[in-house]
């Protein structure tokens, strides 16, 4: 287990690393100057030789490298140009409703997906399975950003039940800010449980089918009870690695969510920082999304070799 | 029987979206710029059969001409990761268990942790918004899907005897690869292509929404959406068909994409 740990932490530092050169490429070195970039083409040289020193750029391109990710290491993202704030501050403020939100929408995902797909399996080619199985055929083809609209026209506008957008911080109570995150909870999970209830229903039928299923059916279980006690326990290996490759796509899809119901998290922040040229903030925002993915992705080959020791071997 | 059935739904479904677009090059019910104010924001009728925007823009023209953008940034992003992809897969498995594939295999994971919003935020973020940036964006996170495909379905091909046969033959890994290997995962390959196809709509969709795709005055379906948000309250078939068009599209795909792995996979043929 020792030797399994320390390969994954090595490759995970690896990508780490990687990442972080190809995104500080992308960023400080394919735009030429960033600091002619940020200022645009009517800036004096005086203000954009002073952008250039407060922003470090004199310096060879490794020593800038090294100093961005040793900042960070320390909790330093850089300052934001336009903002003239610390990057962290503004960053851990929309963590507040980006982190929620993700999570919120992976219960929810989780809660429908599971039962959904679990009850389509137990049913397989009957009337409940082909109803599931539709719905989420439908499900998958729908855009999260439209169902996000249409659920603000008739949940919102129409029935006035949860508030069209906006976020009225923590300082209004944990009840607002429930019924701010509810709507947009929704549509980012919604797509995503249709996913996890297909997974869940084929893993399940394909545990179902195994020969131990089968004994335990011989020793006096019924089909219920094998499939909780059984059946499910053993499917769920696949569906928490899906579970893992949806943490970066809610994530991911959280950045469109926002735009719908004017949510101010961490996917605001970045359009903002693109519109206004802000490239520190980009270039530290999309690394954290980054390395949240990676290091999620890493939580669940763990958690996996926790729960099944066939996978703690090197493939 | 019931698989048939998704084939010729989705084929349907499919096949229409791109018949639009293509008629859309020789005729439209109006031209899909032309503005006319005296009939703006008017719902769903015998003249505008889907309404109009809020310059009196015809919907349903507009919707045609859109698929031409939502079709071309899908497909020339799925053959972005056909051909960075596939050879890549079929490298990895001619050198299965080597450094080489342990290289392509990390790097396919790496690639994942970069969602298309996000590479399209890098891109935007030095280059502007712009429809090849989608294509971009989309087609580099194609690459790593097909190389996976590809060496998966290659890997076990190299264990069978014909594979072997031709090694002892003495033909080259890379000769194996093309005359072997690649025509027997080609079936993958077209499935996981519907897949990817649809998938490359939805997301061109996602990104044109939030502004990182096809830019003014090039219609699309994602802009069509994020321009309709301020008025859907009063206007709500603007918000509306757009939407259906997209779901209608992928769904197609996806069940086109359900029905060809079926009728191509002998294995999957059994009653349900």
């Amino acid at each position: 287990m020792l030797g399994f740990l320390l390969s994954r932490l090595g490759s995970l530092m690896l990508s780490l690393i990687v990442a972080s050169v190809v995104i500080f490429a992308v960023v400080q070195v394919i735009p030429g100057d960033p600091a002619t970039f940020m200022m645009g083409l009517n800036a004096t040289p005086e203000s954009v030789a002073h952008l250039r020193e407060a922003l470090g750029l004199n310096g060879p391109l490794p020593l800038r490298y090294l100093h961005w990710v040793a900042g960070m290491l320390h909790g330093d993202l850089g300052m934001s140009y336009t903002y003239r704030v610390p990057v962290a501050g503004l960053v851990a403020e929309r963590l507040q409703v980006s982190v929620p939100l993700t999570i919120y929408a992976l219960l929810l995902s989780t809660l429908l997906a599971l039962p959904a797909g679990i009850f389509a399996a137990a049913r397989r080619g009957r009337a409940g399975d082909l109803a599931v199985m539709g719905v989420t055929q439908f499900g998958i083809a729908v855009p999260n950003f439209w169902f996000a609209m249409l659920l603000v026209l008739f949940v919102a506008l129409r029935l006035h039940w949860l508030p069209a957008g906006g976020f009225a911080g923590w300082q209004a109570g944990p009840w607002a800010v429930f019924k701010s995150l509810t709507l947009p909870a929704i549509s980012l999970a919604l797509p995503q449980a249709a996913i996890l209830a297909r997974v869940m229903r084929s893993a399940l039928i394909e545990t179902l089918g195994q020969d131990f299923i089968r004994t335990a059916r011989a020793k006096g279980l019924s089909r219920g009870q094998a499939t909780r006690r059984h059946g499910v326990r053993n499917a769920l290996i696949p569906v928490l690695t899906i579970l893992g490759l949806q943490f970066s796509f809610l994530l991911a899809g959280g950045i469109i969510i926002e735009n719908v119901f004017y949510l101010p998290g961490l996917g605001r922040l970045i359009f903002q920082g693109i519109t206004q040229r802000d490239l520190i903030v980009v270039q530290s925002v999309v690394m954290l999304l980054v390395a949240a993915v990676i290091v999620v992705n890493f939580a669940v080959e763990v958690a996996y070799a926790l729960i099944d020791p066939r996978l703690r071997r090197p493939a | 029987m019931r698989h048939r059935g998704s084939l010729i739904l989705g084929a349907v479904l499919a096949g229409s979206f791109l018949a639009l677009a293509l008629i859309s090059f020789v005729w439209t019910p109006y031209p899909y710029a032309a503005m006319d104010i005296a009939a703006r924001l008017k719902p769903p009728g015998p003249v505008h059969w889907l309404g109009t925007d809020q310059f009196g823009r015809d919907v349903a023209a507009q919707l045609m001409v859109g698929a031409r953008t939502s079709i071309m940034v899908a497909i020339v992003a799925v053959a972005i990761g056909i051909a960075g992809g596939v050879p890549l897969g079929l490298w990895a498995a001619a050198n299965r268990g080597r450094w080489v594939d342990e290289i392509i295999q990390r790097g396919s994971d790496l690639v994942f942790a970069f969602p298309a919003i996000v590479t399209a935020i890098l891109i935007t973020s030095v280059f502007g918004p712009s429809a090849l940036n989608a294509i971009l964006a989309i087609g580099i996170f194609n690459i790593p899907v097909f190389a996976r495909v590809t060496r998966a379905g290659a890997i076990s091909l190299w264990t069978l005897d014909y594979i072997r046969a031709a090694q002892v033959a003495g033909k080259r890994p890379l000769r194996i690869s093309v005359e072997h290997v690649l025509p027997n995962v080609a079936n993958l390959l077209i499935v996981q292509g519907t897949i990817q196809f649809s998938l490359g709509i939805l997301a061109e969709a996602g990104l044109s929404y939030v502004g990182l795709g096809a830019q003014p005055p090039t219609p699309s379906w994602g802009r069509m959406l994020a321009d309709s948000q301020t008025m859907f309250a009063f206007a709500p078939h603007l918000a509306i068909f757009p939407g259906l068009v997209i779901v209608l599209t992928v769904l197609g795909l996806n069940l086109l994409g359900d029905g060809l792995r079926d009728l191509l996979d002998p294995r999957l043929r059994r009653p349900a």
